[in-house]
C-alpha cells in the first residue's frame, strides 16, 4: 500500500490571550491508501486541530506554523486557497462532530447534496436536463449507498425531517458523493446512541471495502478504534505518544498513558474491579517546557523524564513516545 | 439496517412554510393583510375605482364638505379641497405614491443592505471595518432631516426620493444581515461546506443567507411603515412629490389652513396613512411572531 498522506512534524498555534498555544505540536503521520487510521485522544489533545490543519481550516487565531502535509505527491501547504479548496471536497471529504448541526436546515438534502458535485465533479454532462437527472441519479445512489429508504422522495425532504443517525449517514453519503481518497470522519458518533454508532461506523467500513478509500476515524473511544481501523494513534497534549498497528497496541500497549486509556474502560471481564482513573489533569498547553507531558500524571515518571522525548521504536510498525518502554507495567 | 419508522416519511414542509401557517392562523394579523391587499389594489386599479379625476379643479366645489354633512355631495362622499378636487380620488391616487415609494425604498434598502451586511459579517477585517463605520455614521444622523437634506440637494421628484430614503434606510438590514450572518457563520453546517470545499461566495448565498432571511423580511416589513410615514413627511413640507400629484403627505398640508372650518381636507388622507401603516406594523408583529421560534408553539 502507497502513501496517501504524510504529514511531517506539524505545528499549529493559537495565539490567544492567555499565550500561545501550541494545539499540534510536532505530529508526524501517514495514512496509506485504503486503509483506516484511527486517532485517539481525549479532548484537547489536539486530534481535531491535527485534521483541521491538514484540511486547511484551522480557524483564526489559529495558524499552522511548521511542518509539511503531503497528499497524493502534494504539499497542501503550499497550495493557493483556490486550490485547496478544489481538493476538500473531491479528494479529501470531512464530516463534522455534530451530526445535529451540521447540515443546513433552510436547503433540502438534495441541494445539498448536488451543491458538492456541482462545486467539484467534471464528469456531469453538460445540458443542463442530463446534468440534473446525473446529479439526481448520484444522490438516489449515495442515499441508498447509507441506507437511507426511498432516498427518491427523502431528497426533497429537509434536515429536521430526519432523525439524527440518519442525518450522520446523510452527512457521510455527502462527503462521499465526489468519491474522495480520503474520508476523515470526526467523532462520527458523539451524538448518536449505541446502536445506531454501530450501525454508522459498520457503514464506514463498508463503504470504505467498497470504494477503497482511506479514512481516519477521529474519536476518543478505544472500543471503536479495536474494531474498525487497521492502526491506531495516540495523542497526548498536542503530540502523538503511541502509535501502530490496532492489534498490537491494543493488545500490548507500551505508553503509560495508552495504558492508563485501556484500564479506563469499563470491561466484562473484569467485572467487581475498580475502573482505574488517569489521575490528575491535561498540563496546560500554555508555555509547555520541553519535557514529556505525560510526566505530572504517570505513574513510571522519573526525574530523567524531564527532557524531551522523541518517539522511540516499540516493536514492528510500533513507535512510542517515552523513555521507559523497557519496563513492565 | 434501515428502520421501519423512518421509512413513513413526515409531510414534506420546510420551516418557512410552516411560520407561515403560523402566519395565517392570526386572525388579526390576516384582517391587517387585507387592509394592505385594499391599499394595494387601491393604487393598482385607481384609474378604474376612482370617482372623479384627482387633479380636476373646480372651484364651486371648493372645500365641499363629505356626503353625510349638510352640502355634501354623494358624488364626491368625502368631499373636496380647496381647488375642489375629489378628496377620495385623490386619496386612490394617493396610495400609489405611498405604496410605490414604501416598497421601492425597502427592495432597494434591503438588497443593499443584506450585500453589505453579508460582505461585513462573512469575510470580516477591513471590509467589515469599512461598512460598520459607514453605518455608524449614517446612523449619527436623524433621519428626516438628513432626507429633507438630500431633497434639497436633488431637488423634488419620485426617484430622488426613493433614493433619498434608501440612502439611509439600507444601514437597517445591514446590521440585522451582519449580526445574524456573524453567528450563523460560526455554526456547524458552514464549517462542513467549508469541509466540502465550498467558496466565499457559496457560503455566503447558499449557507448563511437562507437561513437568516426570516429575521430580515420582519425587519423590513417593519420599516416599511417608517418609509411610508418618512415620505408622507417630506410631502407634507412640500419636499416630496410635486403639485398637482397627490400625494396623503401634501393632501395633510393642503388641508392644515382650514382645520376648523374643513377638516375632512387633512382628516381623511391622514386617516389612510394612519390605517396603512397601522396594517403593515400588525402584520409585521404577526409576522415576527411566526418567524421567531421562540413564539412558536
Amino acid at each position: 500500500m502507497t502513501v496517501l498522506l504524510e504529514v511531517t512534524s506539524l505545528r499549529t498555534e493559537f495565539a490567544t490571550r492567555a499565550g500561545l498555544v501550541r494545539a499540534v505540536d510536532g505530529v508526524s503521520l501517514q495514512v496509506r491508501r485504503g486503509e483506516c487510521l484511527g486517532v485517539v485522544g481525549e479532548s484537547g489533545s489536539g486530534k481535531s486541530v491535527t485534521f483541521a490543519s491538514v484540511m486547511g481550516l484551522v480557524r483564526s487565531p489559529g495558524k499552522v506554523v511548521a511542518g509539511t502535509i503531503f497528499f497524493d505527491g502534494r504539499d497542501l501547504r503550499q497550495l493557493s486557497p483556490e486550490e485547496m479548496r478544489a481538493i476538500r471536497g473531491r479528494d479529501i471529504a470531512m464530516t463534522m462532530q455534530d451530526a445535529l448541526t451540521a447540515l443546513n436546515p433552510a436547503l433540502s438534502v438534495g441541494e445539498q447534496m448536488a451543491e458538492v458535485m456541482v462545486a467539484h465533479d467534471e464528469t456531469l454532462p453538460a445540458g443542463r436536463a442530463a446534468r440534473r437527472a446525473a446529479i439526481r441519479e448520484r444522490s438516489v445512489e449515495m442515499l441508498g449507498l447509507v441506507g437511507i429508504p426511498s432516498p427518491d422522495t427523502r431528497l426533497r425532504q429537509y434536515p429536521h425531517e430526519f432523525s439524527g443517525g440518519m442525518r450522520q449517514r446523510i452527512m457521510i453519503a455527502i462527503a462521499l458523493t465526489c468519491r474522495p481518497k480520503l474520508l476523515i470522519t470526526d467523532e462520527p458518533t458523539t451524538a448518536l446512541d449505541v446502536t445506531i454508532q454501530a450501525q454508522v461506523l459498520e457503514l464506514i467500513s463498508d463503504i470504505r471495502a467498497r470504494l477503497g478509500m482511506a479514512v481516519v476515524l477521529i474519536t476518543h473511544d478505544l472500543g471503536v478504534v479495536a474494531e474498525h481501523c487497521d492502526r491506531v494513534m495516540v495523542m497526548y497534549a498536542g503530540q502523538v505518544v503511541e502509535e501502530g498497528p490496532t492489534s498490537a497496541v491494543i493488545g500490548q500497549p507500551r505508553h503509560p498513558y495508552t495504558r492508563g486509556l485501556l484500564a479506563s474502560i469499563p470491561r466484562p471481564a473484569l467485572r467487581g474491579h475498580r475502573i482505574e482513573p488517569i489521575m490528575g489533569q491535561v498540563p496546560d498547553l500554555v508555555g509547555l517546557p520541553p519535557q514529556c507531558r505525560f510526566h505530572s500524571r504517570c505513574p513510571l515518571a522519573r526525574p530523567e523524564c524531564l527532557v524531551e522525548v522523541p518517539m522511540l521504536p516499540a516493536g514492528p510498525g510500533r513507535q512510542a513516545r517515552c523513555l521507559r518502554l523497557e519496563e513492565p507495567a | 439496517m434501515t428502520d421501519a419508522s423512518l421509512a413513513a416519511a413526515p409531510s414534506a414542509e420546510s420551516l418557512f412554510r410552516r411560520n407561515l401557517r403560523d402566519f395565517s392562523r392570526n386572525r388579526l394579523a390576516m384582517a391587517s393583510l387585507t387592509v394592505i391587499l385594499i391599499f394595494v389594489l387601491m393604487a393598482v386599479a385607481a384609474p378604474l375605482i376612482a370617482p372623479q379625476d384627482p387633479n380636476e379643479t373646480d372651484l364651486f366645489r371648493r372645500l365641499q364638505p363629505p356626503g353625510w354633512v349638510d352640502g355634501g355631495d354623494w358624488r364626491f362622499p368625502l368631499g373636496c379641497d380647496a381647488l375642489g378636487r375629489d378628496i377620495l380620488s385623490r386619496i386612490i391616487y394617493g396610495a400609489r405614491i405611498s405604496i410605490f415609494i414604501g416598497a421601492a425604498v425597502i427592495v432597494l434598502a434591503t438588497g443593499v443592505g443584506i450585500l453589505a451586511g453579508l460582505a461585513a459579517g462573512y469575510l470580516r477585517g477591513w471590509v467589515d471595518v469599512v461598512i460598520s463605520r459607514v453605518v455608524d455614521i449614517l446612523l449619527g444622523f436623524p433621519y428626516l432631516i438628513f432626507a429633507i437634506g438630500l431633497m434639497a440637494m436633488m431637488g423634488p421628484g419620485l426617484l430622488n426620493i426613493v433614493l433619498a430614503l434608501a440612502y439611509k434606510e439600507w444601514v437597517i438590514p445591514c446590521r440585522v444581515v451582519r449580526g445574524e450572518t456573524l453567528a450563523v457563520r460560526e455554526l456547524e453546517y458552514v464549517e462542513a461546506a467549508r469541509a466540502l470545499g465550498a467558496g466565499p461566495r457559496h457560503i455566503m448565498w447558499r449557507e448563511i443567507l437562507p437561513n437568516i432571511l426570516s429575521p430580515v423580511i420582519v425587519v423590513s416589513t417593519i420599516r416599511m411603515a417608517h418609509v411610508i410615514i418618512l415620505e408622507a413627511s417630506l410631502s407634507f413640507l412640500g419636499l416630496g412629490v410635486q403639485p398637482p400629484t397627490a400625494s396623503w403627505g401634501s393632501m395633510v398640508s393642503d388641508g392644515r389652513a382650514f382645520i376648523l372650518e374643513a377638516w375632512w381636507v387633512s382628516t381623511f388622507p391622514g386617516l389612510a396613512i394612519l390605517l396603512l401603516v397601522l396594517a403593515i406594523n400588525v402584520a409585521s408583529q404577526a409576522l415576527r411572531d411566526a418567524f421567531d421560534p421562540r413564539f412558536s408553539e
